[in-house]
């Protein structure tokens, strides 16, 4: 034991005898979620002082939860694509995808006066559409071995024919009243149904990734493909189900688009994909796989949102919004070379 | 090691071919329990695919593999776990992102809850600070990730994972090949640790000096044959060079079934 210490002593040096709380310091500063929630912090600070008792208010913080919703479903999945190095380009394409195939069974079924269980079942097709449009891209990427950047540009392409074929071209009418009032309009003691559901998904989904295997062979997979296929890890069967759990959730975002603008949407959603990786990565997760949380993607949902909002409030002319985002992704990317190099040790 | 114990592993007759390359001609491979057992040659002897076969992750054409005298039948790495094999890779198989505990117990999780596959962390990471602390290990942090860790705390990481589970034989892949003098000192303390356990080591390596200091016994490969074994305190590091390249025979070679070349 003593002989032990003593080449601990050596391979280690002087780090060994720095202090727990530096040791401690260092981690957080090398986590994602600090950095991001910081800037979070930093940016409500700012537009409250800017604009006093307008920014900070619950008015606003309803309209951005529920715009934002959907990219909050949509970039839970995506969390999971990206924790394994992957990326899912086609997110906002599958939204659209999932709320055309619910609302193409809703016009033939009562259309506008469809009934609660023909509700129910329209959206489980939607989710199943979804599903299966995903596991069918981590197929490709798994078993075909194409890159993920490629799988899902092709599904995107895919995606988006599927929709125009399936509605002839144009936005369906007849998205059922019920649906609407609800889901898309309709509140639980004062809070949107759509924010509730997306706050609900994105804790359990979070706690799925923190606490379970799936979370854990994700981040392994992400990590080192290798080492976990060898410990016997399924490794394809595991990056098929993800895919299908990013398509699942986007079919899901779909279903919650489709009530809240009771429209399928077709042509608004080409630069989902972008508003949903910048989130993702803004939330501290690594383009590289294996590192990121649930917590990070989160906030980092809310970063553009709020600097829109803000902007806004301050009647700041709102394209500098993507100069902005586009600007913090950049920022976010440098960020984490700047973590890594932090967590490599000298 | 005493010649009249059952072999732990006893492997004969092993054909390899990869497509019109033969990479193993009828090779035999012998370990004895509670012993460090260096398997050398020189590059292209068949010594990376006659691991690959031993631990699994590859299927002869044509021999036989006895564990404890009983034939056996691997198809994967996982059937070789079945057996008490593990392996410690040359590239440590970590994923760096995951802390040591998750890696000790990377596809052997404990769940707290086990219908939904809920991990035991608090379990998982004191067994892993236990693993750790049999081994003679000193890793303060189990929770730091193992990109954290210097090269040589990584190695014993990936040591610890294969000797937790090891009940018989560990493979070790040039352990010391990317490691600085220091942390080639701690590997060889891992290894003779282990050995101490009863399991034996088998110790792929090229460094002669490494060989002689820490195995008990040497086999040397040759174009895919066993063409020789010392005890390691009777061997000199000209006798293994004069195996490794031809010089020197002392068996197998000229009764081996295919022929090459």
């Amino acid at each position: 034991m003593s002989t032990s210490s003593d080449v601990d002593r050596l391979i280690e040096g002087p780090a060994a005898t720095a202090g727990r709380g530096r040791l401690l310091a260092r981690r957080s500063l090398a986590a994602g979620e600090t950095w991001v929630f910081g800037a979070f912090i930093i940016l409500v600070v700012v537009f409250t002082a800017l604009s006093p008792g307008k920014f900070l208010t619950s008015t606003t913080f309803n309209l951005t939860a529920q715009t934002t919703a959907p990219f909050l479903v949509m970039a839970i999945g995506e969390t999971f694509v990206i924790l394994t190095a992957g990326i899912d380009l086609s997110v906002g394409f599958a939204l659209v995808l999932a709320g055309v195939v619910a609302d193409k069974f809703y016009v033939s079924n009562g259309g506008p006066n469809a009934g609660v269980g023909t509700i129910w079942l329209g959206a489980l097709l939607g989710l199943a559409a979804g599903a299966a449009f995903g596991g069918l891209q981590g197929v490709a990427v798994a078993k075909l071995k194409i890159p993920p950047l490629i799988a899902t540009l092709m599904g995107l392409g895919v995606a988006e024919g599927l929709s125009y074929l399936i509605t002839g071209g144009a936005d369906l009418p007849s998205v059922p009243n019920k649906l609407v009032s609800s889901l898309g309009q309709g509140s639980f003691a004062g809070v949107p149904w759509v924010i509730i559901i997306s706050f609900l998904a994105t804790l359990i989904f979070g706690l799925i990734l923190a606490f379970t295997r799936f979370g854990r062979y994700t981040y392994a997979i992400g990590s080192n493909p290798e080492a976990a296929e060898r410990v016997g890890v399924n490794v394809d069967r595991h990056l098929i189900k993800v895919y299908a759990l990013a398509g699942l959730l986007s079919g899901l975002a779909g279903i919650m688009n489709l009530a809240y603008y009771s429209s399928t949407t077709i042509s608004d959603h080409p630069l989902d994909n972008l508003t949903v990786i910048t989130a993702v990565v803004i939330g501290g997760a690594s383009l590289f796989g294996g590192r990121g949380t649930m917590l990070g993607t989160f906030i980092g949902v809310f970063i553009p949102e709020l600097l829109a909002a803000g902007l806004n409030i301050k009647g700041v002319n709102q394209y500098w919004q993507y100069i902005v985002t586009g600007l913090v992704l950049g920022a976010a990317v440098y960020l984490d070379q700047v973590r890594r190099r932090l967590r490599e040790r000298g | 090691m005493p010649d009249s114990a059952i072999p732990l592993l006893e492997a004969s007759g092993l054909v390899k071919h990869y497509g019109s390359v033969l990479a193993l001609d009828g090779a035999s491979f012998t370990a004895y329990p509670g012993e460090v057992v260096a398997l050398i040659g020189d590059n292209g002897a068949g010594k990376s695919t006659l691991v690959k076969i031993l631990s699994g992750a590859g299927r002869p054409d044509k021999g036989q593999i006895l564990v404890e005298g009983k034939p056996i039948n691997m198809t994967s790495p996982l059937d070789a776990r079945g057996y008490g094999i593990e392996t410690v890779y040359q590239d440590l198989a970590l994923a760096p992102d995951l802390d040591a505990a998750a890696n000790l117990h990377l596809g052997r999780e404990l769940y707290w809850f086990r219908p939904l596959h809920i991990l035991n962390k608090p379990a998982m990471r004191k067994r892993a600070v236990e693993a750790f602390a049999d081994l003679g290990v000193n890793l303060k942090d189990v929770t730091a990730p193992v990109i954290t860790l210097s090269g040589g705390q990584r190695q014993s990481v990936a040591v610890a994972r294969a000797v937790a589970y090891a009940s018989k034989i560990i493979f070790m892949d040039e352990p010391t090949a990317a490691l600085g003098v220091v942390q080639r000192k701690r590997v060889l303390e891992n290894i003779r640790r282990v050995r101490d356990r009863g399991i034996a080591v088998v110790l792929i390596s090229h460094n002669m000096p490494e060989v002689l200091s820490v195995a008990d016994r040497v086999e040397v490969l040759r174009l895919g044959r066993r063409v020789a074994r010392f005890q390691a305190s009777e061997a000199t590091v000209e006798q293994l060079v004069g195996a490794m390249t031809g010089a020197l025979t002392t068996e197998d070679a000229e009764e081996a079934g295919e022929t090459t070349k």
